[in-house]
């Protein structure tokens, strides 16, 4: 039969690094500095809480919104930690993983044609949530030199008729980048002027390391502009677990808990009875991995320096974003073949924008010895090119 | 605790350059810093953990855990009583600790028969032990923080974004 399948599907860009993935997945015997999710396991304590309650019979569907309880700690937490209030209720949804959030707030947002400011490098569904919202995304290009920070000066340029919003996710997948509170107030000024709602994806944010993480809704004058995002994934290393949260301006909330009660109804009770444990009492594992993130980080940024592969410190998450300009190979051609010959595995710059070519994306959620092995190899490597 | 001091817990082989590089120190204060806490007496000793279950053969060694409750003698309290006890090289730890009895003693004999030897004859004639119980120790699962059961896998896939 032949099918005629949704036109907005058909034009959505294929991935292009799918074939490269089952490459890696297909091999035996990788160090892997390509994955996107802590290398911890969920703290015992939380996933001890997942187990009691199944024990107990926790097994139905919660409130759309998510329960209660959670609501009310995330609150709780936001106000303790940043001094950010949110009404538990009306202005929090419990969506799964930040990934549905983003979705959630494009199709809640947008109509057909609306531009959306996308920074580049970016996380993959950034663009793809957007366009199946029916929006364009318009490319704010980024600079290494510029550590892949966005400036006020360029956001302010890029605001031509249409921009209705801009996607911001500090600290950011795949460059480490983050911003301070000036830099924040900076860009607020230009949001405040455009009148632009803001989509803040915020899931990196306990994994800052060189100063404190402002939410961009806690800045002067933001909180009716933003949408919230964050998840336990990263913080918590609850990645399986895929829940998330969104806070924000009441209508949009509404708006947002209107589709996700037709397409998702609630996340899954067991990882929401984990989160409320995780964030009651996890903060203490949270500053340890985040310590030992910072070390690997040192480590990994001087390393890849030495080597001669140009690296920016970042400022969060865990990945670096070096340059292979000095190989003159493309991004795909050097991961390809950096895992024929040294079965090193990391994601080419592509993958996040047709204009990284010359970076690739390494991951440091990995043990010291793997980080140390792979090193060697890419060492290795580099200077056989 | 001190930075050095966390990532030397963990991994003793860890060198000073690498240190250094992990922490954004020099190379020099850190070795300067190992070396007054070795001066000190914090860093007391750079050991290997290893399973003695998986190393040497269960049939030739046991540990126990002996409870030992005493006297304490008038003015040197517990210390003069621990020496005494600990300076046996049987003896491979042992701890003052609050309770139902006053020292947890763990000692390593070749078997049943030596440990009990060691209690009968040096550990419950001494002046101030009153009793003692025993318990020998059928299987270790963790030591230190280290779990010793080999580490299972690697869940997580090998690539994504």
């Amino acid at each position: 039969m032949k099918y005629e399948l949704s036109k907005k599907v058909e034009q959505l860009a294929p991935s292009g690094i799918r074939a490269f993935f089952d490459l890696v997945l297909g091999m035996k015997d990788v160090i892997s500095l390509g994955v996107g999710e802590p290398d911890f396991v969920t703290p015992w304590h939380v996933r001890e809480s997942a187990i009691n309650s199944l024990e107990e019979g926790y097994t139905s569907y919660t409130s759309n919104k998510g329960m209660p309880e959670l609501r009310k700690q995330i609150v709780k937490t936001l106000k303790h930690k940043y001094n950010l209030t949110y009404d538990w209720d009306e202005e929090t949804l419990i969506t799964v993983g930040v990934s549905e959030g983003l979705d959630l707030v494009m199709r809640a947002i947008l109509n057909t044609g609306d531009k959306v400011l996308v920074p580049e490098p970016v996380y993959v569904s950034y663009g793809p949530v957007v366009e199946l919202a029916g929006g364009k995304p318009a490319v704010l290009k980024t600079d290494i030199n510029n550590g892949f920070k966005l400036t006020p000066q360029q956001i302010e340029k890029a605001c031509v008729k249409g921009v209705k919003a801009i996607m911001i996710n500090y600290p950011c997948n795949p460059t480490g980048a983050s911003y301070t509170k000036k830099e924040l107030e900076d860009i607020a000024r230009v949001v405040k002027k455009k009148g632009l709602i803001v989509i803040s994806d915020e899931v990196y944010d306990e994994l800052t390391y060189d100063f404190d993480h402002t939410p961009f809704a806690s800045l002067k004058g933001m909180k009716d502009h933003v949408v919230y995002l964050n998840g336990f994934s990263k913080a918590y290393a609850m990645t399986g677990f895929r829940i998330g949260w969104a806070c924000g301006p009441r209508k949009i909330i509404a708006a947002m808990t209107k589709i996700h009660q037709y397409t998702i109804l609630c996340p899954p009770i067991t990882g929401q009875m984990a989160c409320i444990e995780a964030m009651k009492h996890g903060q203490r594992n949270v500053q340890n991995m985040k310590k030992e993130y910072n070390r690997r980080r040192k480590y990994i940024v001087k390393a890849l320096n030495d080597i001669g592969l140009d690296c920016h410190m970042p400022q969060g998450a865990f990945y670096v974003f070096p340059s292979i300009k000095k190989t003159k190979m493309k991004s795909m051609d050097f991961a390809t073949k950096l895992l024929d010959e040294q079965k090193v595995a990391l994601v080419p710059g592509v993958a996040f924008g047709q204009g990284w070519d010359n970076c690739v994306r390494i991951s440091y959620a990995s043990s010291y010895e793997s980080l140390k092995e792979a090193i060697k190899r890419i060492d290795a490597f580099v200077k056989g090119k | 605790m001190d930075e050095i001091l966390e990532i030397l817990t963990n991994d003793a082989r860890v060198t000073p350059e690498e240190i250094a590089g992990l922490t954004g120190k020099s190379v020099a204060a850190v070795k300067k810093a190992i070396k007054q806490y070795e001066k000190d007496g914090v860093i007391v000793k750079y050991k290997t953990l290893i399973n003695q279950d998986l190393a040497r053969d269960t049939s030739k060694f046991v540990r126990a855990l002996i409870e030992v409750s005493v006297s304490p003698q008038k003015d040197v309290g517990f210390d003069k009583i621990a020496e005494r006890i600990y300076n046996f090289p049987e003896v491979k730890s042992c701890y003052l600790v609050s309770g139902a009895y006053d020292f947890l003693v763990e000692v390593e004999g070749e078997s049943i028969h030596t440990v009990s030897n060691f209690i009968a004859s040096k550990l419950s004639p001494m002046e101030s032990v009153q009793s003692t119980s025993t318990h020998f120790l059928l299987k270790k699962f963790k030591e230190d923080g280290q779990i010793l059961a080999k580490g299972s896998e690697e869940k997580r896939l090998k690539i994504s974004i």
